[in-house]
């Protein structure tokens, strides 16, 4: 098709309409082929590619599961109150108060000021990690020889300050973030065993415990041992659902859990939103 | 070795320093098993602040003791550990603030001093606002993990006039709380002073 001219240039461009990629979002998400819900309840229907990232806004309540559809995907997640992202989350206070490392079913994703960001409702993976963070720019050139994000070995670090600033947040609202589908467990004496993937399918289910930014980049774990870059698609799928209430198990799972959740519908009440 | 400066930090305090490059601070547990919460950054550049994430992943392990090497998010060294007496240290706890006390022990425990209040009065005298804290580390301080995952503050290994040493890689701007807990073993349930020194080598 000729481009010479601005009528041929528009053609080509128009002409590429319904292009399917591996990796993409579809939207409406309601368009998504088989969708784990009723299909009109899909919010967010996307495959995020190896070495990218990802973003949205998910409203209280909203399910949101992670796939890592080949066994080499990573999810290094962020999460902000979408309104409010000076409160985010805290992987130290989610250790702490729940006195365990891990990550899991029945685990709850804590703020930094003592309320539920999300809640974990689902796991066939378990291979997690709380304490390695992302990959640096610095660590990725080292390793692969780039970390740029529009390089070859994207470091995760550079892909989620990309995804803050579409955000209006700077790289100094970035705390430590967690990961999924790469796990690491701790021996005795303190030091770390990578445990890598439980292979291709996993897939992990948060709920929005209140109204979120979310902030996710696909790239390799720090730790994974391998000398090349290998990160696979991951899927990424948002549903209409409703918070955790009074009743739910997960609400009386813990006393830990059990303030956190009352201090977090303490705070939606009294701003008239729970 | 000169002393710069030798400074006490009482039972419950913040303090803040700027430690330049090669200059050693040490921080002493005057009365044992006294928990110091500690936060630092480049001090020309604050958005290049200590990661516990880097230094747990770089060292390939979650307790610092001599030879730790404390990283910051862009993975640069900002301190290393010299000298250590006590061999454990905990980079995963965190700080204890008024909020995250209403999850651990109950809402009787608002009133209370907490760590972050300390870190968010200290860094404001440098412009560094809520966002500018992260996971800390917490000298002193025991927080084992076991095979399944749990993990706790458990009575601590120090014991009066012992001390860990950290020489600044760059210029460095230290933030530290002295911690107020009074609800676990992380200051033996009793909050008590530390000192700290910072000397450099004789002729530097």
């Amino acid at each position: 098709m000729a481009t010479a001219t601005t009528h041929g240039a528009r053609a080509h461009a128009r002409a590429q309409e319904g292009t399917r990629a591996e990796a993409m979002p579809v939207v409406p998400a309601t368009d998504w082929p088989a969708p784990p819900c009723a299909a009109g309840h899909l919010v967010w229907a996307e495959t995020v590619a190896g070495g990218n990232y990802t973003h949205r806004v998910l409203a209280r309540g909203t399910e949101l599961r992670l796939t890592d559809l080949r066994g080499d995907a990573c999810a290094h997640l962020l999460l902000f109150v979408a309104d409010r992202p000076w409160e985010r989350l805290n992987v130290a206070d989610t250790v702490k108060v729940q006195w365990n490392a891990y990550l899991g079913e029945g685990r709850l994703l804590l703020s930094d000021q003592g309320r539920v960001l999300a809640s974990v409702i689902a796991d066939t993976s378990g291979r997690h990690d709380t304490l390695c963070g992302t990959s640096t720019l610095v660590r990725n050139t080292d390793r692969y020889g780039d970390g740029t994000p529009q390089g070859p070995s994207p470091a995760g670090r550079e892909l989620l300050q990309l995804a803050a600033a579409k955000n209006g947040l700077e790289p100094r609202d970035l705390p430590p973030s967690l990961s999924f589908f790469q796990g690491v467990a701790v021996r005795d004496d303190g030091s770390l065993d990578f445990t890598g993937s439980s292979g291709p399918g996993g897939s992990v289910t948060l709920r929005a415990e209140q109204d979120l930014t979310v902030l996710i980049a696909n790239v390799p774990h720090p730790a994974d041992p391998r000398p090349e870059y290998v990160s696979t698609p991951l899927e990424v799928l948002a549903w209409r659902a409703v918070a955790t209430a009074p009743g739910d198990p997960l609400w009386e799972a813990t006393p830990e859990g059990r303030r956190a959740f009352l201090n977090t519908v303490d705070f939606l009440a009294a701003r008239g939103l729970a | 070795m000169t002393n710069v400066k030798t400074e006490t930090v009482a039972a419950r305090a913040a303090w803040s320093s700027v430690v330049r490059t090669g200059e050693t601070l040490t921080i002493t547990d005057l009365h044992g098993n006294q928990a110091v919460d500690f936060l630092l950054y480049d001090a020309h550049d604050t958005s290049v602040r200590y990661s516990a994430p880097d230094t747990i992943h770089a060292q390939g392990g979650i307790f610092l003791t001599t030879g730790s090497v404390l990283l910051s998010n862009e993975h640069t060294p900002l301190m290393t550990v010299t000298a250590d007496d006590v061999g454990r240290h905990d980079t995963v706890g965190g700080a204890c603030s008024k909020e995250s006390n209403t999850l651990r022990y109950g809402h009787h425990t608002w009133s209370q001093h907490a760590c972050v209040d300390n870190f968010l009065a200290e860094g404001a005298r440098y412009g560094l606002g809520k966002r500018d804290l992260v996971s800390n580390i917490n000298w002193y301080m025991n927080v084992p993990v076991e095979r399944d995952g749990t993990l706790g503050i458990v009575d601590g290994l120090s014991a009066p006039g012992l001390s860990v040493a950290l020489r600044a890689e760059r210029d460095v701007l230290v933030l530290v709380s002295n911690c107020p807990q009074i609800n676990n073993p992380c200051n033996g349930f009793e909050p008590t002073a530390v000192q700290m020194t910072i000397s450099r080598a004789a002729g530097a």
